[in-house]
């Protein structure tokens, strides 16, 4: 044991560790930031089918008359969500730029008081980042009372940017159950 | 090893403490590297019982043995030991032991921390394995605990498979920055970056991954655990997070992670088929550099494992380029130590077969890993026996044939005695025969459609799965004769030279065999 003991030896040895550390912490904020980083990549390149949030309509919005946009609504509840949760409307025929407004069903079927989420995806995810949601039921929760039902809204418009290869768009809401998530929390 | 030790005392050195202090407390990278190879070896035998369960399970189709939700935590923690608690520990075991040995250094550079990385290890899979005898049992999720599987539909247990992972992940960072420190300043004078045996190269190498990436995976286990306990949704849609961000948090984890658990071995084939052909290693520049682009690359391949999940057409196309690439690195890796071996004069010691053959069945695995890069086909590979036949052909022969070979190769360097050459020659034999009777049949059911980690399958793979299932057992059982091979060697055998094989070259064989308790306290001088 000499060489290591020499106080050049360990000096030597502690920047070693000090670099290798700062790599080691790095590393692991590194991980945590791949979620900002995962966020804003898909919600930039619409990967994903994830779309964006609360969108302002401009008062020049054109519409685009020379094209139609078939836009499908679909519902899908999460495992153990018992809730009811459905479209009014299946099927809409949009311009580009023109706003539309749908409503959706959902009915609390259960005998508790529940609070529910929906996400929405866009498939296909070219096309995410073109459809603009002015107004939806997904910007907030919905808290329903035993056997309380209600039509929820969604305000949206589709992008006249949107490629011309797309004709239709396909939009699906999963319901989530946040009962215990969200009652949690406030207690 | 203790019986020699007396006759080392000089003035200056004194020998090992006596009892059970001496493991407790031992700052010698000698006595933490055994301690690290037992408990490796262990773990291998613990980790390789729960393949046979595995594999007794799937000898017939219909259920026999155990409740599929205990086939569930068999393969988990089949994976999870074998990975974090049988090759990861082994290889850190082979550098504590070699590498000051083959820089020329007298002790790793932080003996403290050294023994502190290897204590950390029992009481870490302590924690695991003990999650078996709880309510709910252990871990179920698969060794690569998929979101939400590990988080909402989780055992309770899942809390201690969390900190056990963050206990093997401070173990193996401490260790790595050992690593790293010692080969950075404890290098003979005249030993040069381009001088070093490539075992020592290829470890510097898997430390930088190791401190790179084992960060990520601490990360992600954090995460985890505060999806579960305290109300965030890192990888719950409902909260507006993505399961699917834990797969790619994962894979940037898990892909280096392979290459951790494969490039020492690389080291070692490099050390032990020069020795055997009697000539220089071909190529040793390119083998450093071709090292050095796998790691490279394994930081940006990570998304082939989830071609099936739904990633876009370009990052489908990006990933399936970037992972065809590595072949280029490990091809010249591979045609390097086939030109060692053209026109050497070969002999064939238990050490040599083992290389061989991992150079050999490594290169099978190679291969099916490339067809499971092809993006188009993986929709069909993905989840089946085939993905399993790929890994277990990778780590098996590679990685663990790798440590038998350098086990042989070293142990009349650590012991001062031969091992037995026939017993060895037996060993290498049916684990060779075993693995290829257990793990070729996979890729015949898994390209024909049977789903991994489900414990029946259809009446057609009936027939490969008992051939591969005679083949385990043979494996497992051959393995008890490694262990008394080795308990043999250190009781006794024929005395080993310094050299101890007649071809070989390197710092490690110019001290007496069994290496002194302190070796190089004086640097040797390097030409």
């Amino acid at each position: 044991m000499t060489s290591d003991n020499t106080s050049a030896g360990q000096s030597s040895n502690r920047k070693v560790v000090v670099w290798a550390l700062g790599i080691v912490v790095g590393m692991f904020g590194f991980g945590f930031a791949l979620v900002p980083l995962y966020e804003v990549f898909c919600q930039v390149t619409g990967l994903n089918g994830k779309t964006g949030g609360r969108y302002e309509v401009s008062t020049t919005v054109q519409v685009d008359e020379s094209r139609q946009i078939r836009v499908q609504f679909l519902t899908n509840t999460n495992e153990n969500m018992p809730w009811q949760f459905k479209p009014l409307v299946r099927e809409i025929k949009v311009h580009p730029g023109e706003q539309m407004k749908v409503e959706f069903y959902a009915k609390n079927t259960t005998g508790e008081m529940m609070v529910a989420q929906a996400v929405p995806s866009i498939s296909p995810s070219e096309g995410a980042e073109f459809f603009h949601k002015t107004e939806c039921f997904c910007f907030n929760q919905q808290i329903l009372q035993p056997g309380e039902d209600i039509n929820m809204p969604l305000i949206f418009l589709v992008d006249k940017d949107l490629p011309e290869g797309l004709h239709t768009l396909t939009l699906s809401y999963t319901l989530f159950d946040v009962t215990e998530r969200t009652t949690k929390t406030k207690s | 090893m203790s019986a020699v030790v007396g006759e080392h005392h000089d003035d200056h050195h004194h020998g090992p403490a006596k009892g059970l202090t001496r493991w407790i407390f031992t700052t010698n990278h000698k006595d933490i590297g055994s301690m690290y190879l037992w408990f490796s070896f262990i773990m291998f035998l613990i980790g390789g019982s729960m393949a046979l369960v595995i594999r007794a399970e799937l000898f017939e189709p219909g259920m026999q043995i155990v409740v599929p939700g205990f086939f569930n935590q068999m393969t988990t923690m089949h994976g999870l030991i074998m990975v974090f608690g049988a090759v990861m520990p082994a290889f850190v075991g082979l550098a504590n032991w070699l590498v000051p040995m083959m820089v020329g250094a007298p002790d790793m550079a932080l003996p403290r921390m050294n023994n502190w990385s290897f204590w950390i290890l029992p009481f870490a899979f302590t924690l695991l394995l003990s999650s078996l005898f709880m309510e709910g049992g252990a871990p179920n999720f698969g060794w690569t605990f998929y979101a939400p599987l590990s988080t909402t539909y989780a055992p309770p247990s899942v809390t201690f498979f969390i900190f056990g992972v963050h206990m093997m992940g401070i173990s193996s960072i401490m260790g790595a920055i050992n690593v790293i420190a010692t080969i950075l300043n404890l290098r003979a004078p005249g030993m040069t970056l381009m001088k070093m045996p490539l075992f020592v190269w290829t470890w510097l190498i898997t430390a930088f991954l190791l401190i790179a990436v084992m960060p990520v995976l601490a990360g992600v286990v954090t995460m985890m655990l505060m999806d579960i306990h305290f109300g965030t949704s890192f990888f719950s849609a409902a909260g507006g997070g993505d399961p699917v961000l834990f797969q790619h948090v994962f894979w940037f984890f898990g892909h280096p992670e392979v290459y951790i658990m494969i490039l020492p071995a690389f080291g070692v084939a490099s050390q032990i088929i020069p020795t055997f052909s009697r000539k220089k290693l071909f190529g040793y520049p390119s083998m450093v550099y071709a090292t050095a682009s796998i790691a490279v690359l394994s930081f940006i391949v990570w998304a082939h494992h989830m071609f099936a999940v739904g990633l876009p057409l370009a990052g489908e196309l990006f990933f399936m380029y970037a992972t065809m690439l590595i072949a280029v690195p490990t091809g010249v890796k591979v045609f390097n130590w086939v030109s060692t071996m053209f026109r050497g004069s070969l002999t064939f010691e238990t050490p040599m077969l083992f290389a061989i053959a991992f150079v050999i069945l490594f290169t099978i695995g190679g291969f099916s890993g490339l067809m499971l890069a092809i993006a188009p086909v993986d929709f069909q590979y993905h989840d089946t026996y085939f993905v399993v036949a790929h890994f277990h052909y990778v780590l098996v022969p590679g990685a663990i044939f790798s440590i038998f070979a350098a086990a042989y190769y070293w142990l009349p360097k650590w012991t001062g005695h031969m091992y037995d050459e026939a017993l060895g020659k037996a060993h290498f034999w049916l684990s060779f025969i075993g693995l290829n009777m257990t793990f070729f049949p996979m890729h015949f059911v898994g390209l024909a459609g049977m789903p991994r980690r489900i414990p029946d399958y259809a009446m057609q793979f009936a027939d490969f799965n008992r051939i591969s299932s005679m083949g385990a057992f043979l494996f497992g059982v051959t393995q008890l004769l490694f262990l008394f091979i080795v308990l043999k060697c250190i009781r006794g055998g024929k005395q080993a030279t310094a050299q101890v094989w007649e071809g070989a070259e390197g710092l490690e064989w110019t001290l007496p065999s069994p290496a002194p308790y302190h070796s190089f306290t004086e640097p040797p001088q390097v030409k």
